[in-house]
């Protein structure tokens, strides 16, 4: 039983180490990107048009993963694409978590009216088809990455709110909200020092994920060509044209992929290692 | 008495749902800048020309009446004319449902099995690195979505290993003497297989990317639930008649287990079919999902209205269905 | 005899949904300053119930359909709620079942039990530090620096209860109200939280309301006792009588099925079912005769 409990607790420790380390590996590509990269993203060469990667036939040394439809060097455009990526994940998701999160308090505590409210809301939104809700609100205010910005949290702050309600719901009827209510705490008070703490958890893991989620959004909106512009670099316009010219060059489509996948799985795990750790009653 | 109100309140604010909706579609794609009559002309039609569709199309009106003869149409089954396709929304919207509907649950179906046969191995061989091995395939499946598997999907069996099709509903050089668009159902019950398997070589991957996610939740409450039943004291004493372990759980455990997990999902099954709108793009699938993104490109107005209420009424009444099914499995609050 | 700090008259309680059927059935019940009052009863009898009106922490699907709660001569179903939750606070405090639940698992102890003493005393931060340390210390806890450190699901069940006793007594409240604070609790540490609570009370003159099923418990530390049976009053009197000469056939019945070190051979008798069929009738009298008076 106790070797169960270690080995559970030692694979924790490695899913966040190594979601950690290659969140990290993002990060700092985006921040050096012109440092790192070893080309323009943006220049095309008609002559090097579907390179293959470096250690294959064909290739031509410099451009290590290949070269896209217009001789663009991929390995740069998916160095550059982080910044996008990165922006979405830490600007959108954060303030869908607050909206999310502060509206969900509210109607697991209070109840009455305030939660007839927002969970009407909630079961409107509910009823869109989330990629679906997000084209349209993206093709509607314009491309850009403002929009992709704004549509993510239009969309994804009942993620946020569901959760964060039931888990309030749980909490407002657990022992010790009411014997501090016998003390004499305010109910802003109870909710801030009691129900919030417990409801934590829960929102970092989700926090988490939803950066993964984010990132997956704009990659789908550049997919069907609606996020930014066409020439800067985003992983999913990278995708987008790679579908296209599978059958040519299947590595303008394998290697964005590939880092789209790792980074979304990284951002997930990386918050279910989270939650246990911000769990005292786990540690 | 009480379980007749409670249904009752619940089918109202399913109304109030599909009216809130409504309202929201209207709006938003009515807020945006410029008109989708300009865009459909040729170049160089003259400002009359536009006027006139636009009017037609009933453009020229303000938002609110617009809305109020869009919804008297809507109750009345018309729900206008598509401006991209010129024809009935209605008939180009029930035409293209049956794939998306095929579609959706022959994934649900690989969802169930392949969930219960995920909490299957888990549980038989729990505590060894079977139980381990399953539990990071769920975390892998459950934080991946059904976007990425779908391209991996046609990466390596679709490229690297061309096992399956990678674009399209059904081979466009077959013959189709079907009368319904319920293409799959239609072949099974003309004993036409050999368009049936035409019809799955294309479906499979895209449906088994809609797959996955859920299959993983339904494994993870399924594992729990299953791990809670063995333990129970009828399981152990089916155990004491000398049944194999496998055939406990089989038999005894999972039977108990399934419905409860299954309407526990429920709410998964509207995240499944929203991700047909994605996954019907990139498998270039003619379902409902696909032409959504059309209509968005086209600004089509009235089909995207069309297709967004028609997906509204899907996820609302498959919630209502479930709440339902829900209230009646579940005694405690029948009686309460 | 002073007056009654705690005075519940003629309480009435039902479910919002099914106002006919009543959960508590017009009971009255005194406690005295500094009184050790037994509020005994099997489970479902409605002593817990009683218990949360007296702080107004009532499930929301239970409304009070009669009567009146006066703490210290005030009513607190009929204050502002603000008025209300000042008086419960500084008057009274709750030593809850079970000590798990009562406990914020994400807290540590030292904030759970400061901010307690900062809300009702307006003491500084260090100066309620101070005290908790005292409380803890007099409610023999070895080493109060790890305890106030600790989260709860580091201390046992013990450690638990008595922090929550500390807490409870922290105030200086008028009334404390302890709801079957050792059911929870293995059986070796019962009698010890059982002999703190007498003891702690005792220094500190509170008045207690002590709930239990416990008729041997009721024996031990109560001067007076009321009997519970289906949500209302069937015999309410002080202890020593209550054993001499039980005056209702339930209470008789009740102590003798109560476990008898002494007698081993006479202990559990189950209450006969005719006692309790008899005493139903006369609930069922009182309802109609309760329910004929409000039309």
């Amino acid at each position: 039983m106790a070797e169960a409990v270690l080995t559970r607790r030692r694979r924790r420790s490695w899913r966040l180490i190594l979601s950690g380390g290659w969140l990290g590996v993002v990060v700092i590509a985006a921040l050096f990107a012109p440092l790192i990269a070893p080309h323009d993203p943006l220049a095309q060469d008609l002559l090097l048009q579907r390179l293959p990667p470096a250690w294959m036939a064909g290739a031509e040394p410099g451009y290590l993963l290949g070269t896209d439809g217009l001789g663009r060097d991929v390995l740069s455009r998916i160095i550059y694409a982080s910044q996008v990526a990165l922006t979405v994940a830490f600007v959108a998701a954060p303030i869908a978590c607050i909206i999310g999160s502060v509206l969900g308090l509210l109607a697991g505590y209070y109840g009455g009216w305030v939660d007839q409210i927002v969970s009407r809301i909630v079961d409107v939104w509910m009823a869109f088809p989330p990629v679906l809700f997000a084209i349209l609100l993206v093709a509607v205010i314009g491309t850009g990455l403002h929009s992709v910005i704004l549509a993510i949290i239009v969309i994804d702050w009942i993620r946020f709110c569901r959760v964060v309600r039931a888990e309030t719901l749980v909490q407002r009827r657990m022992d010790y909200v009411d014997s501090a209510h016998i003390v004499g705490l305010s109910r802003i008070a109870i909710l801030v020092k009691e129900v919030l703490p417990n409801v934590l958890p829960a929102i970092v893991a989700l926090l988490s994920l939803e950066m993964g989620i984010a990132v997956i959004v704009e990659a789908i909106l550049s997919f069907v060509n609606l996020s930014i512009s066409t020439d800067d670099p985003t992983w999913g316009g990278m995708i987008a044209e790679g579908r296209t010219i599978i059958h040519f060059a299947w590595w303008v489509l394998v290697f964005p992929l590939i880092v789209l996948f790792l980074t979304v799985l990284a951002f997930g795990q990386l918050g279910e290692g989270l939650k246990d750790r911000f769990d005292p009653v786990l540690q | 008495m009480t379980i007749l109100r409670a249904i009752a309140t619940r089918i109202a604010t399913t109304l109030v749902t599909l009216f809130g909706v409504a309202i929201i579609v209207f709006v938003v794609i009515r807020v945006a800048p410029g008109n989708p009559i300009a865009m459909m002309l040729p170049p160089g039609a003259s400002e009359e020309d536009i006027a006139r569709l636009t009017a037609l199309y009933g453009l020229d009106r303000s938002i609110p009446e617009q809305f109020v003869i869009w919804l008297g149409g809507v109750l009345q089954g018309d729900f206008g004319t598509s401006i991209s396709l010129r024809q009935n929304v209605l008939t180009i919207v029930l035409g293209r449902l049956p794939a998306t509907l095929e579609l959706s649950l022959l994934a649900l179906g690989i969802a169930i099995v392949l969930g219960a046969a995920l909490a299957f191995v888990a549980t038989r061989w729990r505590e060894t690195p079977a139980e381990a091995g399953v539990d990071v395939v769920n975390g892998i499946a459950l934080s991946v979505p059904d976007f990425l598997w779908g391209l991996a999907l046609i990466l390596t069996l679709g490229v690297a290993w061309p096992v399956f099709e990678i674009s399209g509903r059904v081979s466009p050089t077959l013959d189709l003497p079907f009368v319904t668009q319920f293409y799959l159902v239609e072949s099974l019950l003309r004993l036409r297989l050999d368009i049936t398997l035409n019809l799955l070589d294309h479906m499979i991957m895209p449906a088994v990317a809609l797959a996955l996610p859920l299959a993983a939740v339904i494994a993870q409450l399924l594992k729990a639930s299953l791990k809670e039943t063995i333990r129970q004291d009828y399981v152990m004493l089916a155990r004491t008649k000398g049944f194999s372990e496998s055939r406990v759980i089989l038999h005894d455990a999972m039977r108990n287990a399934l419905l409860p997990t299954l309407t526990l999902t429920g709410v998964q099954l509207t995240f499944l079919i929203g991700g047909t709108v994605i996954i019907e793009r990139i498998f270039s699938y003619e379902g409902l999902g696909n032409l959504a993104i059309d209509a968005v490109i086209n600004r089509d107005l009235p089909l995207i209205q069309g297709i967004v209420i028609l997906f509204a009424v899907l996820f609302v009444g498959i919630n209502l269905a479930i709440d339902l099914l829900y209230a009646i499995l579940n005694p405690r609050l029948r009686h309460g | 005899m002073s007056a009654p700090f705690l005075d519940i008259a003629d309480l009435s309680i039902a479910l919002k949904a099914e106002p006919n059927h009543r959960l508590l059935r017009s009971v009255s019940l005194n406690v005295a300053p500094g009184e050790v009052h037994g509020l005994v009863g099997e489970s479902g009898a409605g002593k817990t119930m009683i218990g949360k009106t007296i702080f107004d922490i009532l499930p929301h699907a239970v409304t009070v359909l009669a009567g009146s709660v006066r703490l210290g001569g005030q009513d607190i179903l009929t204050m502002r709620h603000r008025d209300q939750r000042q008086l419960i606070a500084h008057t009274s405090a709750l030593i809850p079942q079970d000590p798990l639940t009562a406990l914020n698992p994400v807290r540590r102890i030292a904030g759970q039990m400061t901010d307690r003493l900062t809300a009702i005393l307006g003491l500084s931060r260090g100066a309620a530090r101070d005290r908790a340390l005292q409380l803890l210390n007099e409610v023999h806890i070895a080493d109060p620096e790890r305890v106030l450190a600790s989260y709860p699901h580091q201390l046992s069940g013990g450690m638990r209860q008595r922090v929550l006793i500390a807490s409870a007594f922290a105030a200086e409240p008028k009334l404390i109200v302890a709801d079957e604070p050792t059911t929870a609790l293995d059986v070796t540490v019962q009698k010890q939280i059982l002999r703190l609570i007498a003891e702690m009370q005792e220094r500190h003159g509170t008045a207690l309301l002590f709930i239990t099923h416990d008729l041997g418990v009721v024996a031990k530390i109560c001067r007076k006792v009321t009997v519970l049976f289906g949500g209302s009053v069937v015999e309410d009197t002080d202890a020593e009588s209550l054993f001499a000469q039980p005056k209702h056939p339930y209470t008789a019945a009740l102590i003798a099925a109560t476990p008898r070190y002494d007698r081993p051979e006479d202990s559990l008798l189950p209450v006969p079912a005719e006692v309790i069929e008899s005493t139903w009738q006369e609930i069922r009298r009182a309802d109609a005769a309760w329910a004929e008076a409000r039309r």
